[in-house]
């Protein structure tokens, strides 16, 4: 039998990018929260600038809770699954915002109403066939209060496009209205990048520097960026990455409110006749406990919230907790990072220093911003160059084809190249689609022996249209600026395990389609909330965590302003 | 220039006095750049393993995993990707295979086996189809026995490769990389020789915007250091092995 704990008023399952978030303001109205953290406490002292352990060694994966429970994977039904070797996310206060790049996206307003918008500019045959794609419960104007709070509380540095509509060119002009600018500018660029962007602007398109949780100059006390190339995989030796580990879990830990317990691995999340939950049952040190609480939040990453609710079986809810109506799970998504594009350049880029979050973006070719009439799809890409260069990786380069593989000719040809390329992943528009789902793995079981995901998911022809066309503008690009080859990654097919993983849980008024209501509150558990990406259902063409942790506090600020009638 | 080889050996001699060759290309190398920052992580690997020259006869480098026959084929290989050249000093020079050695007991520790009968599968293909080991054939002979390994035409011609030739030498050539171009904390890339080769200016805790406005002139001197040489970085988990993880593949069920 588990040992029984003290109740409390909320238990976040997750401290990480959104559960880091939301723990402030709950804790800030007097709410007593439990953070239950499957990792550790790290510091700056813990992250060295260290490419083999960090990038070679994949250290910030390694002795975690996620490595024992990576999701299987398969395109389809009718294919074998198979396993990945990590887990791309991070177990740890602070979660996987410790070590992440750091770009700090708003979704633009299209990503909201992309049936309405699509429906509207182009008509309804243009949603593709298969999607289960829906609008938001609301638009960009809704969030956008949210977004601009987690900008100024955790820190993000950047260059606004649009402040009450006034248009201005150094930032994105294709954003929503703002209400007011960054609270810092933008991360330095190099000369690599203000070519690129020069060259941008002669192909007529708008070149901005993205937005980075990263401070470009001290705030809040802690320092600026360093700019010393070991971002990528590695946390910051100087806390000016803005992780929820040095930002909104301090100040929720300093009201005296939030309790954070690390080291504590959820198995289970109660619920009893009436069909509200009662707590969780976690496992630490290999004794379990129970944490009864009158509301949890589920905040782990996407494939471990699905996994959470389809374990957590009672007589109320015998198919998994909140799945009633058989959506957790459904309308998976995840960026299709697959399809970069790497230029070889004739000069040295001189790129050795800096982070992925520094960088020029265009956003001519996301979402709607172009006529899509007479295309073969919907959505688009947003093109982005950035820094990130060790010597490892540049050693491991491509040839192009220009150098065998190994000896005195190979070493020649990096000896001159190692300096010379820049690759484009280029982010892409991903929908949801009937067959894409996440579940249980029949046969793949954690060291409790619970079942892991399992993904059965593959992009469609919507995706591989949007990776081709954006293939074609990012070489454009490079060619404009002087590259003299170009290499195209393959389109890839299978959604694998990823770092942009959204849906599961999505978010919608319709129960019978959506697990979250408009406020992130489970459909059908009154006092259950889920927080994350796993609750957004359009991905748009840019990183996901600034909207999931807009979403975070919005959702915490509706438990505290309807505290009463949520937890009784 | 100070990698040159010295002429006159044979190459199972050089391979054997590969240590003394590193610490001779090292003197070279500092005096040549000038470099005023001493590593205390590069210098103590240094005199720990690359015993002084003109005291006499180098001693036998110190394996901590691999056997002395094992170390000597991976070293004639590791000489082959990333050879001593007009360009500079390479894998050998690097001391990579030290790199490997001491990681096959941690982080690598669960390729022990492939080195152990890959090493042994390599060398029973030089003997069955050229005639004898490796460090024994012609140049020709060596480059020729490589390329099979590497495209996987070795595989299934009796040596006995677990999988392919080819999977083998991705591993190594990987690994060779990591010793000859990671920091030097690891065992590897000994007096900065790596980072010298392809001009990385080295692990620096900040890069000011005049660091980076020397970078893009070309004057931007290279920083010789471990990032264990600040003091201010914890090492444990540096040396912490990765827990073994994932099956590779998951059950063969479709539904």
């Amino acid at each position: 039998m588990p040992t029984n704990l003290p109740p409390t008023d909320v238990v976040i399952v997750g401290l990480g990018a959104a559960g880091g978030v939301a723990a402030l303001p709950l804790a800030s109205a007097g709410l007593k929260v439990v953070g239950l953290e499957a990792g550790s406490r790290l510091t700056k002292r813990d992250f060295a600038p260290d490419e083999i352990r960090n990038n070679v060694r994949a250290w910030p994966f390694s002795v975690q809770k996620a490595q024992r429970e990576i999701p299987t994977q398969r395109p389809n039904r009718s294919t074998p699954t198979t396993r990945a070797s990590t887990h791309p996310m991070m177990n740890g206060v602070g979660g996987t915002t410790l070590h992440y790049w750091a770009q700090s996206w708003r979704l633009n307003p299209w990503d909201f109403k992309v049936v309405t918008e699509t429906t509207r500019r182009y008509g309804a045959s243009r949603i593709p066939e298969g999607s289960t794609v829906e609008d938001w419960p609301f638009g960009y104007e809704e969030l956008e209060p949210y977004y601009d709070r987690i900008e100024h509380e955790i820190g993000i540095s950047g260059q606004a496009g649009n402040i009450a509509g006034v248009i201005d060119r150094r930032g994105n002009p294709f954003e929503g209205s703002r209400r007011r600018a960054y609270p810092m500018p933008p991360l330095r660029w190099t000369g690599f990048l203000d070519r690129m962007a020069d060259s941008a602007r002669s192909l007529e398109w708008t070149p901005f520097p993205g937005p980075a949780a990263v401070n470009s100059q001290p705030y809040q006390e802690r320092s600026g960026c360093m700019y010393h190339g070991f971002c990528n995989r590695g946390g910051c030796h100087v806390d000016a990455k803005n992780s929820t580990a040095v930002t909104t879990i301090p100040r929720a830990e300093s009201t005296g409110n939030l309790d954070v317990v690390t080291q504590a691995h959820v198995r289970r999340v109660e619920s009893d006749r009436n069909g509200r939950v009662t707590g969780v049952t976690y496992v630490q040190a290999g004794e379990e406990f129970f944490q009864p609480a009158s509301l949890v939040l589920l905040a782990s990453y996407t494939y471990e919230n699905v996994r959470l609710l389809l374990l957590s079986l009672s007589p109320a809810f015998p198919i998994g907790l909140s799945n009633n109506h058989a959506q957790v799970g459904r309308h998976y998504l995840s960026h299709h990072q697959g399809a970069p594009v790497t230029a070889l350049f004739p000069f040295d880029l001189r790129a050795w220093y800096g982070l992925p979050a520094q960088g020029v973006a265009v956003d001519e070719w996301a979402d709607d911003n172009f006529d899509h009439t007479g295309l073969d799809f919907i959505g688009g890409g947003n093109l982005w160059v950035y820094s990130d260069r060790r010597p490892i990786s540049a050693a491991s380069m491509s040839t192009f084809g220009r150098a065998p593989s190994w000896g005195s000719a190979w070493k020649r040809f990096i000896r001159e190249n190692a300096d010379r390329t820049n690759t484009a992943y280029i982010q892409k528009t991903t929908l949801p689609y009937e067959s894409n789902y996440l579940d249980l793995d029949p046969s793949v079981r954690d060291h409790h022996g619970d079942p892991v995901v399992r993904i059965t998911a593959e992009y469609k022809q919507n995706e591989l249209a949007i990776a081709e066309f954006l293939q074609d503008k990012m070489e454009a690009w490079y060619r404009d600026a002087g590259a003299i080859d170009i290499i195209r990654g393959g389109l890839g097919r299978t959604m694998g395990v990823t770092t942009h993983a959204y849906g599961g849980t999505r978010m919608g008024d319709n129960p019978e389609t959506n697990v979250v209501d408009r406020y992130g509150l489970s459909h059908e558990v009154p006092n259950l909330g889920v927080l994350g990406a796993s609750v957004m259902g359009t991905s748009g063409a840019r990183n996901p965590t600034l909207s999931a942790q807009a979403l975070a506090w919005r959702t915490a600020e509706h438990i505290v302003g309807n505290w009463s009638s949520i937890a009784d | 220039m100070a990698h040159d080889r010295p002429r006159g050996l044979t190459r199972r001699d050089l391979l054997r006095s590969a240590g003394a060759v590193g610490a001779a290309a090292a003197v070279g190398a500092t005096e040549l750049t000038g470099a005023s920052v001493v590593s205390p992580v590069a210098g103590a690997i240094a005199q720990q393993t690359a015993p002084d020259a003109a005291a006499g006869a180098p001693l036998p480098e110190p394996l901590e995993h691999l056997t002395a026959s094992e170390a000597e084929l991976l070293e004639a290989i590791a000489d082959h990707l990333i050879p001593a050249d007009e360009d500079g000093p390479g894998a050998v020079e690097a001391r990579a295979v030290h790199y490997i050695d001491r990681a096959l007991g941690g982080a690598l520790s669960e390729s022990h086996d492939a080195y152990r009968s890959g090493l042994a599968a390599f060398d029973r293909y030089c003997r069955s189809s050229r005639g004898g080991a490796f460090v024994d054939l012609s140049a020709t002979d060596r480059l020729s026995a490589l390329i099979d390994i590497e495209t996987g035409a070795a595989t299934g011609a009796g040596a006995g490769f677990v999988g392919s030739s080819a999977a083998f030498f991705g591993m190594v050539r990987s690994h060779v990389i990591q010793g000859t171009f990671g920091d030097p904390y690891y065992g590897g890339n000994a007096n900065f020789v790596g980072w010298d080769l392809i001009r990385y200016p080295g692990v620096r805790t900040a890069v000011t915007p005049q660091d980076q406005t020397r970078l893009e002139s070309g004057d931007l001197p290279p920083y010789r250091r471990s990032a264990y040489d600040w003091g201010t970085f914890n090492k444990a988990s540096a040396r912490r092995s990765r827990p073994r993880v994932g099956t590779g593949t998951g059950g063969d069920h479709a539904d």
